[in-house]
């Protein structure tokens, strides 16, 4: 009950503290509606990213050709030759003997069908197949490369040099978007320190006769605090607006792909709801983590 | 029983300064005691060291049962709650009434809001400005400020009342006020009360126990002492 009502007190003048230090809470909210603006961007970025490559890596089959004398027991080592290799994912490896392809071409056209019709087993040019899918995407060439080596492989064949490099786009896209966003992240904990520390100075007078009247480190320390995560979640409702609106405009727009259907951007419903709420959570991190340190370093308690 | 103790205290502040040599010093339960002596004499320091805004050099300090010298900054507040504590200079906050100053104290140690009521009102009563509540400092005299402080100062109840010059700011007739009531609240709720003063006309009159600080020194504990102009 004590915590509770203390707690009402601390919320009580952190809103109040942001009123009476209207122009620096207004300073400090704004850089945190900035940082936070770019963190949505660039998390709404990362995910879309990490959202197109994963699809592209569901999406990425090796085609193994077996050569054509092959016989019923090498094609068997070959598929326990495949299993072994652990980039492979175990349960997708299709096999499709000639004869398959040859009919399964033939349903698809008829003059496929006319010249096909008369090929028998040993005229069929067609090669024996595995089609295969692999765990990790950025490793698809070395595992190519292992594949190839395998008795009575003829050509391995996947999407090389574009694939590849997407993939490395992607990769160094999401480094760097992790990059900006700790390091705005940094700026905007050290200007929330600075407000803090503004308003412990603004209030020096209140503290120091709070001390004197018995007030525990806990009561002078959470106003504070709270003024620190209150700011940080002031600071997101711009940027939440933006995404909450902004996000599904773009969406319409772009009619949710990226240059091609391939790339699918991410729905909004209800991915801008959880972006808003990552934004929100990270608001009131970076306030907190601010005026703590803050409460640390400038308030001698 | 004494409520304060002091044992081979002394005070060196960081910059040399030894303010307080070797002091001994208790005072009993529900005591009224003046502290006299000349400017730079520690009386300042003496109180500070009680209410644990100074730590002694060397020697023990017990307060209230709480061994004072020891005491960590975390703790300082469970002191800080068995004593009002009131300066030359009031030290109100200006953007707030007469009842919120006076509350302010009560709400920080977590009291209920009827509770943090009855017993705003109730000091302000014993000080005299009930009709003032809703005044700011700067709508009042010297004197009624200095009051508002006190009524601040004994609003949680507490063992002791630590008075530093109380009436440094004020004309003799509103100093005489101030000691009256600071005086009652020792016979009416057996508050032991220490006060720093200069004043000698009150001193005299008020005869009551007098320590006298002479260069960081105690010279004279007298039960019904007055102020010689020797020790001055
Ligand atoms: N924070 C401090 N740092 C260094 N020296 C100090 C400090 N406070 C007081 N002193 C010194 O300690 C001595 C005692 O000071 P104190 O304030 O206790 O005297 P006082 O008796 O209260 O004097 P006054 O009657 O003028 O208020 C003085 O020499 C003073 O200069
Ligand atoms: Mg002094």
């Amino acid at each position: 009950m004590k915590i509770l009502r203390m707690l009402g007190r601390s919320i009580r003048d952190a809103f109040k503290s942001v009123f009476r230090n209207f122009s620096l809470s207004l300073a400090s909210i704004s850089c945190i509606t900035i940082t936070l603006i770019i963190v949505a961007i660039s998390i709404i970025a990362s995910y879309n990213v990490s959202n197109f490559t994963e699809e592209i890596e569901k999406d990425l089959t090796i085609v193994v050709f077996v050569e054509n004398d092959a016989t019923e027991e090498q094609i068997e080592t070959i598929k326990e030759r495949l299993k072994d290799i652990s980039n492979i994912n175990q349960k997708e490896i299709k096999y499709e003997s000639k004869k398959q392809i040859k009919e399964e071409m033939q349903k698809e056209s008829d003059i496929f069908n006319a010249v096909m019709a008369d090929w028998d087993e040993k005229d069929n040019p067609l090669k024996d197949t595995f089609q295969i899918k692999v765990n990790k995407a950025e490793e698809i060439s070395k595992t190519a490369k292992q594949i190839e080596k395998i008795e009575k492989v003829s050509l391995v064949r996947y999407g090389e040099g574009m694939v590849d490099k997407l993939i490395a786009a992607f990769e160094s896209i999401k480094k760097v978007t992790y990059g900006a966003v700790l390091a705005l992240i940094l700026v905007t904990i050290f200007l929330i320190i600075n407000t803090i520390k503004l308003t412990i100075y603004s209030r020096k007078r209140e503290i120091s006769i709070m001390r004197l009247v018995g007030a525990s480190n806990f009561t002078i320390k959470t106003p504070f605090i709270v003024e620190g995560m209150f700011l940080g979640l002031l600071g997101s409702i711009i940027p939440i607006l933006i995404v909450i609106f902004g996000y599904p405009a773009l969406y319409d727009k772009m009619n949710g792909y990226v240059f091609t259907p391939l790339v699918n951007l991410i729905h909004p419903n209800p991915f801008i709801y959880t972006v808003s709420l990552m934004i929100a959570i990270i608001g009131i991190i970076v306030g907190m983590i601010g005026s703590s340190s803050a409460v640390r370093k400038y308030l001698k308690v | 029983m004494d409520i304060i103790r002091l044992k081979n205290v002394k005070k060196q502040y960081k910059n040399g300064t030894t303010a307080i040599y070797d002091l001994n010093l208790n005072i009993e339960k529900g005591s009224f005691v003046f502290i006299i002596g000349g400017s730079g004499s520690g009386k300042s320091t003496l109180m500070k060291m009680l209410y644990r805004e100074e730590k002694p050099t060397k020697g023990q300090i017990v307060v209230g049962g709480l061994n004072v010298a020891k005491l960590r900054n975390s703790k300082v507040y469970k002191l800080r709650r068995k004593l009002g504590i009131v300066f030359q200079d009031y030290r109100l906050l200006p953007k707030q009434t007469v009842y919120e100053n006076v509350a302010f104290a009560m709400e920080v140690i977590g009291a209920t809001k009827q509770e943090t009521r009855i017993r705003v009102l109730k000091a302000l009563e014993i000080v005299g400005l009930k009709n003032k509540v809703h005044s700011y400092p700067d709508q009042l005299s010297g004197g009624e400020q200095q009051r508002v402080a006190i009524a601040r100062a004994i609003v949680n109840n507490p063992k002791m009342l630590l008075c530093d010059e109380p009436t440094g700011n004020l004309d003799p007739e509103k100093s005489i006020e101030i000691m009256k009531i600071i005086e009652k609240i020792n016979k009416d709720w057996g508050t032991t009360v220490l006060v720093v003063t200069h004043d000698k006309e009150i001193v005299n009159r008020m005869k009551k126990q007098v320590i006298t600080l002479k260069e960081g020194r105690l010279v004279n504990n007298k039960v019904k002492g007055t102020y010689d102009n020797e020790n001055t």
